[in-house]
């Protein structure tokens, strides 16, 4: 409200300098809010689009597809819940994240720790590998990894999606970890070898408690990231009773296509646990993403 | 096959084995007689200890399967049994001779430059904008970086029905007056590939913003104060010192901006399917290596393409790091310090 004031009183002021600075500030933090609203609705609204969506029935949709709900419908929510198809996605889903996450945390922990704390030769080049990893997502090695996921036996299996995920969530998590594990105090390494520990005793005693914040930064991210993850299972996974959410979602989409509002519902319970996970730990997963990137 | 099996069955069954015989071994170690030479049999040890199975995993699954695309890539292919009818360079000739593969590359190039265009200097005014001190900030940031956690599939689906003929979005416009601004938005070959970049912008300018607001509060907060002492308006502290050390931050995301649009696949594919994106214009190398590799099970083919694909993000990238992120000390991408 006082910024709306603010202008017209501008021209009345006498100093240009302090006429010049004054409104400029108000009305900037002003339009701040306006434009940070348009974005938050921006952002939004799409996902909006689909919960809401959920809740109307086809008719709705296709006679008014951006209406509001005239009565909201749980039905297509309750339908969906009761489908035993989500569940054994969700399920297949769940199996994938929790073991990349696992895998990811424990190899990536270990080899930080090496990259972080132990002085060798060949230790910047191992660094770059898992750099230079960085600059390659899966697009580039799916069609020669399906081929040797087949060749393993392991198509048709989340084992060939899980270790896969892991190899390559390891660059991200090696490069945010590496200076967690930096930052912790020489002096601390030092007390733990007077008082007899060795360096392995240590990393299980003192490295491992003390990076949880970062192990939880990564684990996140692993997690959603196999939670979103499209391009792998849609190689590797041709039973449909092996399917992640991804691919049930569009595999639902495409069967169910006069079914909008059913759609809507299976999509937005689909995005549940990514985003209850985002939104618990968000500081966590945007420091340790801004931080990866700053180096 | 038979080969490729055996190799790879025995590179994965060695990790689990490896350590674990190992840490056996170094368990009852603490040796203090033999002080000289232990410490660093030890330390050996543990570093291949706790980075092998990493390093195991990665070069196997990360590492490898370029090596065995370029292999691969020599042949005509259909995936199954050992490929054996070598055609040398005739798979590359044939890629870079087809119109659809052109025209892939050329959406590729486009989305490149526009995703910069249009994220780069969004993001920045964005971060510039939020990064003043306002209530609901946090919130604001969470919000604006949920089309970014979102999955590329919800992003496709919920947007391929909004965008349809009659979906939300022309519907929406018809109610605000413009029904002359209603388009056929993913079918139309002039205005799919802008459709695909007002996702594209929707689902990764979070990204973005979170970044640039990183960066900006990284910035002393002292150099602010000595300019405004000078009477330096607000437009040239940010020219003169905000862009410059905020410089850093806009080339890394540059950098996995440019590399993300070479790759991009699951959005076009989901949205526009394996059939459409090539007629609607939205094509790129990644689509084409899937619907002529995978789904045509032309795999000596598909792998040719992903040595392409390979080929063109790695130069791109050694360019770009070479002239461009070489001026940044503390790049994560080059240094592993701090």
């Amino acid at each position: 409200m006082a910024t709306m004031t603010a202008p017209p009183l501008s021209p009345t002021s006498p100093r240009p300098e302090g006429s010049r600075k004054r409104p400029s500030l108000d009305r900037a933090s002003w339009l701040t809010y306006v434009i940070a609203f348009a974005l938050v609705g921006i952002c939004i609204g799409p996902v909006l689009y689909i919960i809401i969506g959920g809740f109307r029935t086809n008719a709705e949709i296709t006679t008014d597809p951006s209406g509001w709900p005239s009565t909201w419908q749980f039905v297509n929510y309750a339908e969906v819940l009761e489908s035993s198809i989500f569940w054994r996605q969700v399920a297949n889903s769940v199996i994938c994240g929790v073991f990349t996450t696992l895998g990811v945390v424990v190899l990536g922990v270990a080899a930080s720790f090496v990259l972080a704390r132990y002085n060798f030769s060949g230790r910047n080049a191992m660094y770059a590998l898992f750099a230079a990893g960085l600059m390659f997502p899966m697009t580039v090695a799916i069609t020669p990894l399906y081929i040797m996921i087949r060749g393993l036996g392991l198509s048709d299996s989340l084992a060939g999606i899980i270790l896969p995920q892991v190899a390559f969530a390891l660059p991200t998590t090696i490069i945010i970890l590496v200076p967690f594990l930096r930052a912790i105090p020489k002096e601390l390494e030092e007390a733990a070898a007077i008082d007899g520990a060795s360096r392995l005793g240590f990393f299980f005693r003192m490295v491992v408690p003390l990076s949880l914040p970062g192990v939880v930064t990564v684990g996140i991210l692993a997690f959603i990231a196999s939670w979103n993850s499209y391009m792998l299972p849609l190689f590797i996974l041709n039973n449909e009773s092996m399917y992640t959410l991804p691919l049930g979602v569009q595999a639902f989409a495409s069967q169910y296509s006069v079914d909008t509002a059913r759609v809507l519902a299976f999509t937005s319970l689909s995005m549940i646990p990514a985003l209850v996970f985002f939104s618990l730990f968000e500081r966590r997963i945007i420091g340790g993403l801004s931080g990866a990137v700053k180096g | 096959m038979s080969d490729s099996l055996g190799e790879g069955k025995l590179a994965v069954m060695s990790s689990p084995e490896g350590p674990a015989a190992g840490g056996d071994g170094a368990g009852p170690a603490p040796s203090p007689a033999r002080r000289s030479k232990g410490p660093d049999w030890r330390k050996r040890l543990e570093i291949v200890l706790l980075a092998g199975p990493a390093i195991l995993m990665f070069v196997t699954f990360v590492m490898f399967p370029v090596v065995l695309a370029a292999y691969y890539g020599f042949f005509k292919w259909k995936g199954f049994g050992p490929p054996t009818d070598f055609v040398g360079l005739q798979n590359y000739v044939t890629i870079f001779q087809d119109a659809t593969f052109q025209d892939a590359l050329r959406h590729n190039a486009v989305i490149v430059v526009l995703s910069l265009a249009l994220q780069g200097p969004a993001a920045v005014l964005l971060a510039l904008l939020l990064n003043q001190k306002m209530r609901g900030r946090s919130l604001v940031r969470v919000l604006i970086f949920v089309p970014y956690v979102v999955s590329e599939v919800i992003v496709g689906t919920g947007w391929s029905l909004m965008l349809q003929t009659n979906g939300a979005i022309n519907d929406l416009l018809t109610k605000a007056g413009l029904p002359g601004w209603t388009v056929d938005w993913l079918s139309d070959p002039q205005v799919a590939i802008w459709s695909l970049m007002l996702i594209i912008t929707w689902k990764y300018i979070g990204f973005a913003v979170i970044l640039f607001l990183a960066g900006l509060q990284s910035i002393p907060t002292e150099l602010f104060e000595a300019a405004a002492i000078d009477g330096a308006t607000y437009w040239q502290t940010q020219r003169r010192i905000t862009l410059p050390l905020l410089g850093p931050t806009i080339r890394i995301w540059a950098f996995l901006s440019m590399i993300g649009a070479l790759q991009l696949f699951d959005l076009v594919y989901i949205i526009w399917g394996q059939y459409v994106a090539a007629t609607a214009g939205t094509s790129t190398m990644a689509t084409y290596m899937v619907v002529n590799g995978r789904n045509a099970a032309n795999y000596g083919f598909g792998n040719a393409v992903a040595v392409v694909l390979f080929l063109i993000s790695l130069v791109i990238a050694l360019t770009y790091q070479r002239y461009v992120l070489s001026r940044d000390t503390e790049g994560a991408l080059t240094e592993g310090k701090k």
